[in-house]
C-alpha cells in the first residue's frame, strides 16, 4: 500500500505536493473500509466501492438489506468516473489494502479483472442465495474466470433500443408509431443507415438523424460475438471484419452527413439532447434516465424507443468481493442479495438499469415496466427482448482501451474532422497498437 | 557562513564569563546548550521539508527511475521484468511522445508568454495610487483560487462549437464559427487561454511585490530627468524587476512543461487522448494515458523522466542565458 501509494507520487513525478493532496483527499472516503465495527455496538460494517452513479443506494438497496439484518451496517464510497475508479481498484487489489468489502467492476474490465486478480477475489458462485440458473448465460461466463470460480456477480447489462424523436420523424414523413419505426429497419444495420438517408432528404439540411457515429458504431460492434478478440484470445479486431464492418458503417453516417457529430457524454451532447439536434440516438437501457435529464421536460412525448435493427449490448457492470476483506463472507452474502433477480428488478423499476439475471424479466416490475417519458414505452418488453437475443460475447482484457480509441480517434476523427474512413481507421490502429504494447 | 559566525560570537563570550566567576557547572551546561540549540535547531526547523521531500519527492523520483528500466503494468506491480533502456530509447520512435512534446512546447510557449506581458502591465496599473486597490488586488487573484477542474468545465461550455459563448461573439462581429475542440491551432489556442486566465493574477501580484520595492528614488529622479510614465515602466521598472521575471519565467515553464489538468477536461468525455487527433495532448497527458489508461507503468515512468530531464536541460539552459546576459 505505501509503496503503491509512493509510486502513485512518483509517476506524477515533479508535482509531488500536489499529488500528495490529491491522495489524502480520496482518503477520508476509504477509511470506512478499515473501519471494522462501529464503536462498540456489535453492527457490522460493509463498505461497497463503486463508480459513478451506481444506483443500489439510490433504489433504496441499502436500507432494504439494513432492514432485513439489523446487524450490518452498509457504506458505499463512489468515484464519479471509471477511468479514475479502475486504476485504484487494480492499485488497491495489488496490495491487498484500501479496498471496500464490495467493488463493482465496469463490463469493459472484467476479462481484464477475471485474468489478472481472480485469485485475489472470493468464488462468488458458492456464496449463500446464488443461483447459476437465474443469470443469463453470457452474463454468468463473463463473471467466472479461467479456473472455474465465479468472482463477479453481474448487476445490469445495456440491451439497446434506439431512441427516436416522434416531432422530427413526423415532420421528416417518417411513422411515429414505435412498432413501425422499429420495422423500418428491422435485422438490418444498413436498414438504420437507410433511413437516415430517407430522413436527411426530407428533413432537410441542419437536421442530423443520429448524435454520433462513434454511438452507431458502439451499437454495432455489440451486436457481433467475436469483436475484438478472437476465441482463442488473441487480439483480432484488425482483421475482424465485423468490427471494421461497423466501423464503416458507422463511418457512412458521418459521410452521408447524417451525424450531428458529437462526442458522447460531453457538455455539447447533453446541450444536443436539449436543443433536438439529432432524431435518434442507440441508446441502451441505462441512457434513458441520461436522455430524460437531459432532454428535459421539454423533451417529454416527443422522445420514444423502438426495437434496435439487431440485439446488441453496450455496458453492464459486475461486483466482485476481494479476499482481503475481513468481512469476505458478509460481503458475498451481501453481493448475492443485491444481484439476486428481485433486487435486480428492483434496480430497474427505480433507475433503469436492465437486469442481467434473465429471472427477473418475468417479474411484473420488468415485464410491466413502462417508460412514462417515453410515450409510455413498454421499456421491459423491448429491452427483454434484445437481452435474450444479444450472442454470448467474447471479450478481452484490453476491450476498453480498443473500444475507446476506435471511438475517440477513429470514428472521431471522421466525424469531427472530415477525415475518410481509412485515415480514421489508420489513426485508431496506430494508437490502439502504441496503447497495447507494453 | 552565516551559521558559523552566529554560533560563534555567543560562544566567545560564554567562555570567559564562567571563568571569571568560578567555574559554575550548572552555567556551563547551561551555556553549552545554548550553543548546541543555536547550533542545530536551525537544522530541527528545516527538517520537516526535508523529510517529507525524502518521502514524497525523492524516494518516488529514484523508484520512478527504477521502474522506468522494467516492463511493470498496473495489473501487477510487483511482477517487474528488466527491459534497460529500452522504455527510454523507443520514446525515440514514439510518434505520441514528439507530438506531446511538440504540444507542450506551443502550449507553453502560447500560454507562458502573453500571461507574464499580461501580468506586468496588470501590476504596473495596480501600482498607481487608486481608490479600493485592495479590492482589485484581492480580483486579479481570485481566478488562481478556483479549482482547474471547474475554470476548465466553464471554459469548455464557452468554447463550444455549437452553442458556445466564444463562437457566438465571434458569430456576431461576422467571423464563422471555429470548432475549438478539433482545429489543432485553435484547440491549443482555447487550453491556452484557460492557463492564462488563471496564472496571470498570480503573477501579477509577484509582479507587484516586486515593483513596490523599488525605490522611489529612482523614479523621482526619473521624472526630474523628464522621463514619461511609460520611459519610467521601461527603463525604470522593468529593469528593477530582472531577477522577479527570471523567476516568473522559471515557475511558468515548469508549470507549462507539467501542464496537465487543463488539457485533460478540455477533452470532455474522452480522458487523456487530447483530442481525436491527440492535437492538445501534453506530456503529463501522454504520461497519464500510458500509466493510468493503459496500465503501463514501465513506459509512464520512463516518460516521466523524461520530463525531469527536459526540465534540468531547460533550466541549465536558463542558467547560461542568465550568465551571458549578465
Amino acid at each position: 500500500m505505501r509503496a503503491r501509494r509512493r509510486l502513485v507520487t512518483a509517476v506524477g513525478a515533479m508535482g509531488a505536493t500536489a499529488l500528495l493532496l490529491a491522495g489524502c483527499s480520496q482518503d477520508p472516503g476509504e477509511a470506512p473500509a478499515q473501519g471494522g465495527s462501529t464503536g462498540g455496538k456489535a453492527k457490522t460494517t460493509l463498505t461497497v466501492g463503486v463508480f459513478g452513479a451506481f444506483g443500489l443506494q439510490e433504489a433504496g438497496l441499502y436500507d432494504e438489506y439494513m432492514a432485513q439484518n439489523p446487524g450490518v451496517r452498509i457504506e458505499q464510497t463512489s468515484i464519479e468516473r471509471n477511468e479514475n475508479y479502475y486504476p485504484q481498484l487494480l492499485t488497491h487489489l495489488g496490495t491487498g489494502s484500501g479496498l471496500a468489502d464490495i467493488q463493482a467492476v465496469e463490463v469493459n474490465n472484467i476479462a481484464e479483472v477475471t485474468a489478472t486478480q481472480a485469485d485475489k477475489l472470493v468464488d462468488l458462485a458458492k456464496a449463500p442465495g446464488v443461483d447459476k440458473g437465474a443469470y443469463l448465460p453470457w452474463k454468468w461466463a463473463q463473471g467466472t474466470a479461467k479456473n472455474g470460480s465465479t468472482v463477479a456477480l453481474g448487476t445490469d447489462i445495456g440491451p439497446q433500443g434506439i431512441c427516436y424523436r416522434k416531432d422530427l420523424f413526423a415532420a421528416a414523413g417518417l411513422p411515429t408509431d414505435r412498432a413501425a419505426v422499429g420495422a423500418l429497419w428491422a435485422g438490418d444495420w444498413n436498414k438504420y443507415l437507410e433511413t437516415g438517408k430517407a430522413y436527411k432528404a426530407k428533413a432537410g439540411a441542419g437536421k442530423a438523424f443520429v448524435d454520433s457515429a462513434s454511438g452507431v458504431m458502439a451499437a454495432v460492434t455489440g451486436s457481433s460475438a467475436e469483436r475484438f478478440y478472437d476465441a482463442q484470445g488473441k487480439v483480432a479486431y484488425k482483421t475482424n471484419p465485423a468490427v471494421r464492418g461497423a466501423f464503416d458503417l458507422a463511418a457512412s453516417f458521418a459521410v452521408e452527413g447524417l451525424s450531428a457529430k458529437l462526442q458522447q457524454f460531453t457538455p455539447a451532447w447533453d446541450q444536443g439532447f436539449s436543443n433536438g439536434n439529432f432524431a435518434t440516438v442507440s441508446c441502451p437501457a441505462w441512457m434513458l434516465g441520461y436522455i430524460q435529464d437531459k432532454a428535459g421536460p421539454a423533451g417529454k412525448d416527443k422522445w420514444d424507443v423502438a426495437q434496435a435493427p439487431k440485439p446488441s449490448n453496450w455496458g453492464g457492470s459486475f461486483l466482485v468481493v476481494p479476499k482481503a476483506g475481513k468481512k469476505a463472507e458478509e460481503a458475498a452474502k451481501l453481493a448475492a442479495w443485491l444481484t439476486a433477480p428481485a433486487q435486480q428488478a428492483k434496480l430497474f423499476e427505480k433507475r433503469g438499469s436492465f437486469p442481467s439475471a434473465s429471472a427477473a424479466y418475468s417479474l411484473p416490475a420488468v415485464a410491466g415496466a413502462k417508460h412514462a417519458y417515453f410515450g409510455g414505452a413498454p421499456i421491459g418488453e423491448i429491452f427483454a427482448r434484445a437481452a435474450e437475443g444479444v450472442p454470448v460475447t467474447v471479450i478481452g482484457p484490453k476491450d476498453l482501451v480498443i473500444a475507446q480509441n476506435l471511438a475517440d480517434i477513429g470514428m472521431l476523427q471522421v466525424d469531427q474532422k472530415g477525415r475518410t474512413p481509412q485515415e480514421g481507421w489508420d489513426a485508431a490502429v496506430k494508437a490502439i497498437d502504441n496503447a497495447l504494447e507494453q | 557562513m552565516t551559521d558559523e559566525t552566529a554560533v560563534l560570537a555567543p560562544s566567545a563570550a560564554g567562555s570567559e564569563r564562567p571563568a571569571a566567576e568560578g567555574g559554575d557547572r550548572r552555567q556551563l551546561w547551561r551555556s553549552r546548550r545554548y550553543r548546541w540549540d543555536l547550533r542545530w535547531s536551525p537544522y530541527g526547523f528545516v527538517a520537516p521539508f526535508f523529510l517529507f521531500f525524502a518521502a514524497f519527492g525523492l524516494f518516488p523520483l529514484l523508484y520512478t527511475g527504477w521502474a522506468a528500466l522494467h516492463q511493470v503494468e498496473l495489473t501487477d506491480p510487483d511482477a517487474m521484468t528488466w527491459v534497460g533502456l529500452r522504455n527510454f530509447t523507443r520514446l525515440w520512435d514514439d510518434a505520441f511522445f514528439w507530438n506531446a512534446l511538440r504540444n507542450t512546447f506551443t502550449i507553453g510557449l502560447l500560454s507562458t508568454v502573453p500571461q507574464l506581458a499580461i501580468a506586468l502591465g496588470l501590476a504596473h496599473l495596480l501600482n498607481y495610487k487608486m481608490r479600493g486597490s485592495a479590492f482589485f488586488r484581492v480580483a486579479v487573484l481570485t481566478p488562481y483560487a478556483t479549482s482547474v477542474a471547474a475554470a476548465t468545465l466553464v471554459f469548455v461550455l464557452l468554447f463550444g462549437r455549437d452553442y458556445g459563448m466564444v463562437n457566438w461573439v465571434l458569430s456576431t462581429v461576422g467571423f464563422g464559427p471555429v470548432d475549438w475542440q478539433n482545429g489543432p491551432f485553435a484547440s491549443q489556442v482555447a487550453v491556452s487561454t484557460i492557463v492564462v486566465w488563471r496564472w496571470t493574477g498570480y503573477n501579477a501580484l509577484i509582479y507587484l511585490a516586486a515593483m513596490q520595492a523599488v525605490s522611489a528614488d529612482l523614479y523621482e529622479s526619473a521624472e526630474l530627468d523628464g522621463a514619461s510614465r511609460w520611459q519610467q515602466f521601461v527603463h525604470v521598472t522593468v529593469p528593477s524587476l530582472r531577477p522577479t521575471i527570471f523567476f516568473t519565467c522559471v515557475v511558468s515553464t515548469i508549470g507549462a512543461t507539467q501542464l496537465f489538468g487543463e488539457p485533460l477536461l478540455f477533452n470532455g468525455g474522452a480522458g487523456a487522448t487530447g483530442g481525436s487527433d491527440h492535437q492538445f495532448q501534453t506530456l503529463g497527458l501522454y504520461l497519464y494515458e500510458q500509466g493510468w489508461v493503459n496500465l503501463h507503468l514501465g513506459r509512464a515512468s520512463a516518460i516521466a523522466w523524461a520530463m525531469f530531464l527536459i526540465l534540468l536541460l531547460i533550466a541549465g539552459a536558463a542558467r547560461l542565458l542568465r550568465r551571458v546576459s549578465r
